[in-house]
């Protein structure tokens, strides 16, 4: 058996209930692991020691007592734009660096009652805009599989943080692919179910109509397990959806893809992306092929519109979500001469410069006079691209394509923020459209320059509400390929791993 | 000399009544001790989400179809955006392009009973802000304050915006406006509309034209109205301005004015705040609102008696002046009590006096609301019967209206054990009209000397006498008989 911190969520949970192991110590060795680790990592903002022992000693406690649960003692990393009641929450801006939360989010408090351990609260691009973790104001997180290239974003924290086993459940955030592409720099499952599946209570908001809670794991199985913990309607969140009743998804896991259609998308073709991309994505559809799947070609004409759309949608929400932020009732407050002269300067220091873009678009994007020119024309480009997806799910039961256009590159290499932007081309669509997505480990590539194969995602997606259906396909393709297994995290020498 | 009149549109903010507030579950309650009545919504807590007060929705809809306005098969939530301190997400929560209700027309009276209408462009529904106490600066403002205090009690608390087409023509007509929906939502229970609480604020749209002109002038909107009185002195004094300047060859300038109470006159406010872009869009966070007509037929047929309604089958079909019936409407329980008595005994006009007279009386002396007193109405109709079958005269009702408030209980019966019955017969009143002419000579002799306002005195001892039971008319006739023959 792999270290207590190596072991994924299902083991951990199936040795607590069997009470093998109790969770305190499968907390203890975790967070010895991170203090092993963490300073070159870097995947927490905040790790929550003396929260974590007693919640572990809590859990041990109730199984004591005969109860079972589905995440006993599992290690839980926190994007830290996730509200947990008493911790520090700071969306990784120097707006909230010293916020600490009144209550706690929806999932988290599902996660904690289902067993989960809370070891941190980890790093995030500000605000959860970002698709490196390089936006970060308060800290830099590293790729656990080549510390000198990012571990993708926005939920960059809790991906490194299940990438180098500092927890084996990362809870995160998906705006655009903000768990997606992490997940897939990280060779980890990524995982972003419907929009409105889990609540969004205590997610401190990006993009309200795209924002989606998620986990990263290292196995598909795990992410079913959290899923399930997680799912369902909440009476705190009116988008939050109660869907016809389905199997739990940790059921319907499947061993092969035998009567299943995929549909590979025409506009999606991955020649352009280089000849090893290239080759890893052609390989991972014959393996869905040679699991028992018909390939078929499905066409999303207007996807292409999806960055554009997403890049006015998104900004236009977050220009009102983000006006909270004002200094008078929470968070950085810089005194002035007067109120408005104090929302200037308070708003000036607190965001930093990607959040302040964002913010000037979705402002211009809702001004009198571009409205209808802007937001209302991508309304209405978000309604065909949802019905893209409609047109091609009658031909297919699940779309495979990348989950990004490269693996995880070196700091800095993305300078400029449209070709930062374009790291979401493939995810955005699926975001828009509300659908159920997630990035699976398909192979590996040497980018040019870089020292060490990194990780590559196949992105899967299903049809509203069919997220059983596509975890059950991700843990076939999974357990037939097993891309994830073949190389393991590096780290420094001398860190205590 | 030109004739003017005012073309007036009156814009009011009404808070709901309801448990809890619009989009949490504080307390819906005025006061309190500062921010206790919050939570991470209500505060605009990062992450927190607005999740809507189904009841208030209702609210609305059923004030809506009271007032004959359409409600859309669709609405939705919009935000407008704005900085404010005392605004904790800034921006508000409310409905821009498709509100909850659209058109309708309120009715009402003038005092001399001329009924008239105006009508609704839309009512919306959207969330209050908190409460801002700026100090250290002159006017009250918050420009140049040394500092602000906010209370966040009062954010989020569901408030309907009801926007009137200008169609009202006179400051009298705008607080008789006002008044009607006043009524018409405490009639709902959808608002409590205490003014002095702040669950009524208004604006009025003022302008001036010359009587018989189409279009309209330039208007000003009047902010700072605390009560109907500075609603009334707010516009004649806007009015009076108006004309003056017209007439002095100058020109009104649309801008917002605030009323100042204390120096009664308006006065322009900084325009600094009126060039906003609200950024109107859709809110995200809450999903669109779809009615059906089965939703909508239930909620009409629920709805009671509305108070035009009453006031027009009071004046009309009743007979009972505009004063009376408006008292009664005002009302609503007491209204529905004298219904319930006129039922019992169908003499409207008798009810009238009695509810609105001796009843209402009694009921402010003991401080018990006629409509929980021991004077059930039936009682009452009962009492009224047997005053008009002249069974008791109105003295002895008078005592027996007094004695079911004090107990319950039938006053025909008190008659019948009592004996109170009047005594019309001739045999018996000559009786009691004997006796006292015979203990009052010196009455008798001021009579004959030609005093003949005495015989209200000997009436009265005769009543005296009867212990009230004789007919009062048959005594007079018996004893002007009996003093004019001697
Ligand atoms: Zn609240």
């Amino acid at each position: 058996m792999d270290a207590l911190h190596e072991r994924s969520a299902a083991q951990v949970a199936r040795a607590v209930n069997a009470r093998e192991v109790s969770a305190r110590e499968v907390t203890d060795a975790v967070l010895a692991h991170v203090d092993g680790i963490d300073a070159h990592v870097g995947a927490y903002l905040t790790t929550l020691h003396d929260l974590a022992r007693a919640q572990a000693d809590r859990i041990d406690e109730r199984i004591r007592q005969g109860e079972t649960l589905p995440l006993a003692g599992v290690p839980v990393a926190v994007k830290d734009n996730m509200c947990l009641e008493g911790t520090r929450t700071t969306c990784a801006s120097k707006i909230l660096e010293h916020w600490v939360s009144p209550y706690t989010a929806t999932a988290v408090q599902r996660i904690l009652d289902a067993g989960g351990i809370p070891i941190g609260k980890a790093n995030l691009d500000e605000f959860a805009m970002g698709s490196s973790c390089e936006n970060s104001a308060l800290g830099v997180t590293r790729n656990p599989y080549d510390l000198t290239r990012v571990p993708g974003g926005s939920t960059g924290g809790p991906a490194a943080a299940v990438g180098a086993y500092e927890a084996a459940i990362g809870l995160g955030s998906d705006t655009g692919g903000s768990i997606r592409e992490p997940g897939a720099f990280c060779n980890l499952v990524g995982f972003k179910p419907t929009y409105g599946r889990i609540s969004r209570y205590g997610l401190i908001a990006f993009a309200s109509s795209l924002d989606q809670i998620g986990p990263l794991t290292r196995t598909v199985q795990d992410a079913a397990l959290a899923y399930d913990v997680m799912a369902g309607k909440d009476p705190m969140d009116a988008t939050s959806v109660s869907p016809p009743p389905e199997e739990p998804a940790a059921g319907a896991l499947r061993a092969d893809l035998r009567g299943l259609r995929v549909g590979i998308v025409k506009e999606f073709a991955t020649q352009a992306l280089g000849d090893d991309i290239d080759a890893v994505y052609r390989q991972a559809y014959r393996d869905l092929e040679a699991l028992g799947a018909e390939i078929v070609e499905v066409s999303l004409p207007t996807a292409d519109y999806g960055l554009a759309t997403y890049y006015l949608i998104a900004p236009a929400e977050c220009s009102s979500n983000l006006s909270r932020f004002d200094g008078v009732r929470y968070g950085l407050r810089v005194d002035a001469d007067d109120v408005t002269q104090m929302y200037e300067r308070t708003r000036a220091a607190g965001f930093g410069p990607e959040v302040k873009r964002r913010i000037l678009i979705g402002t211009y994007a809702l001004s009198s006079g571009y409205y209808d020119a802007y937001y209302v024309r991508a309304q209405k480009a978000r309604t065909l691209i949802a019905n893209d997806f409609k047109r091609a799910f009658a031909a297919c039961d699940l779309i495979a394509c990348p989950a990004a256009s490269q693996p995880a590159f070196t700091f800095n290499a993305k300078s400029d923020p449209y070709s930062m932007y374009m790291m979401d081309y493939y995810t955005i669509p699926m975001s828009l459209a509300g659908l159920p997505a997630l990035s699976v480990p398909c192979g590996w590539v040497t980018p040019p320059g870089g020292a060490t194969p990194m990780p590559m995602g196949l992105q899967l997606c299903a049809p509203i509400f069919a997220e059983s259906l596509l975890l059950g396909a991700a843990h076939a393709y999974e357990q037939a390929t097993k891309h994830a297994e073949k190389r393991k995290p590096v780290f420094p020498e001398g860190a205590r791993a | 000399m030109t004739a003017w009149e005012a073309v007036i549109g009156i814009e009011c903010h009404v808070e709901l009544r309801t448990a809890s507030k619009m989009f949490c579950g504080c307390q819906n309650e005025f006061g309190g001790e500062p921010n206790t009545k919050v939570c991470p919504v209500c505060l605009g807590m990062p992450g927190a989400l607005p999740v809507p007060n189904m009841r208030a929705i209702d609210h609305m809809i059923r004030a809506g179809i009271a007032l004959g306005s359409e409600i859309p098969a669709f609405s939705k939530f919009d935000r407008k955006n704005y900085f404010y301190p005392d605004m904790p997400k800034d921006y508000q929560i409310s409905q821009y392009d498709m509100p909850l209700t659209q058109g309708g027309v309120v009715r009402y009276w003038l005092e001399d009973g001329t009924m008239k209408e105006c009508r609704l462009t839309r009512i919306h529904l959207e969330e209050d802000t908190g409460k801002s106490t700026h100090a250290g600066s002159t006017d009250g403002r918050i420009a140049g304050s040394a500092y602000s205090l906010v209370d966040f009690n009062r954010a989020g608390v569901p408030l309907m915006e009801c926007v009137s087409e200008p169609d009202i023509r006179s400051a009298e007509e705008a607080v008789a406006y006002l008044e009607a929906l006043k009524r018409t939502f405490v009639q709902l229970g959808v608002s409590d509309v205490k003014m002095e609480e702040g669950s009524l604020r208004c604006d009025a749209n003022v302008s001036i034209r010359p009587i018989g002109a189409s279009e309209y002038g330039t208007k000003t909107e009047i902010k700072n109205m605390n009560s109907f009185r500075s609603v009334y002195r707010a516009i004649e004094s806007e009015i009076e301005r108006q004309i003056a300047i017209v007439e002095s060859g100058g020109r009104v300038t649309q801008e917002t004015r605030g009323w100042d109470e204390a120096r009664g006159v308006t006065h322009p406010m900084r325009s600094k705040e009126q060039a906003h872009d609200y950024r109107y869009f859709p809110d995200p966070d809450l999903v669109p609102m779809e009615f059906n007509a089965a939703t909508m037929e239930i909620l009409r047929s629920t709805l009671p008696e509305l108070p035009t309604a009453r006031f027009e089958r009071y004046t009309k079909q009743f007979g009972i002046n505009v004063k009376q019936a408006t008292q009664l409407v005002d009302n609503a329980q007491l209204a529905d009590y004298f219904d319930q008595c006129v039922a019992a005994c169908g003499n409207a006009h008798q009810c009238v006096n009695f509810v609105l007279g001796d009843l209402s009386r009694l009921s402010n002396e003991s401080g018990t609301p006629v409509y929980y007193s021991n004077a059930r109405p039936e009682y009452v109709a009962e009492v009224i019967d047997m005053l008009e079958k002249k069974i008791i005269n109105s003295k002895i009702a008078k005592e027996l209206i007094e004695r079911i408030w004090e107990a319950a209980g039938s006053p025909r019966a008190i008659v019948e054990r009592e004996g109170l019955s009047q005594t019309s017969d001739p045999g018996a009143v000559e009786g009691f009209v004997n006796d006292v002419l015979a203990a009052n000579e010196k009455v008798v002799a001021e009579y004959k000397a030609g005093k003949t306002n005495v015989m209200g005195f000997l009436v009265g001892q005769v009543m005296k006498t009867s212990r009230g039971k004789a007919d009062p008319a048959l005594a007079g006739e018996l004893l002007r008989k009996k003093l004019d023959a001697s």
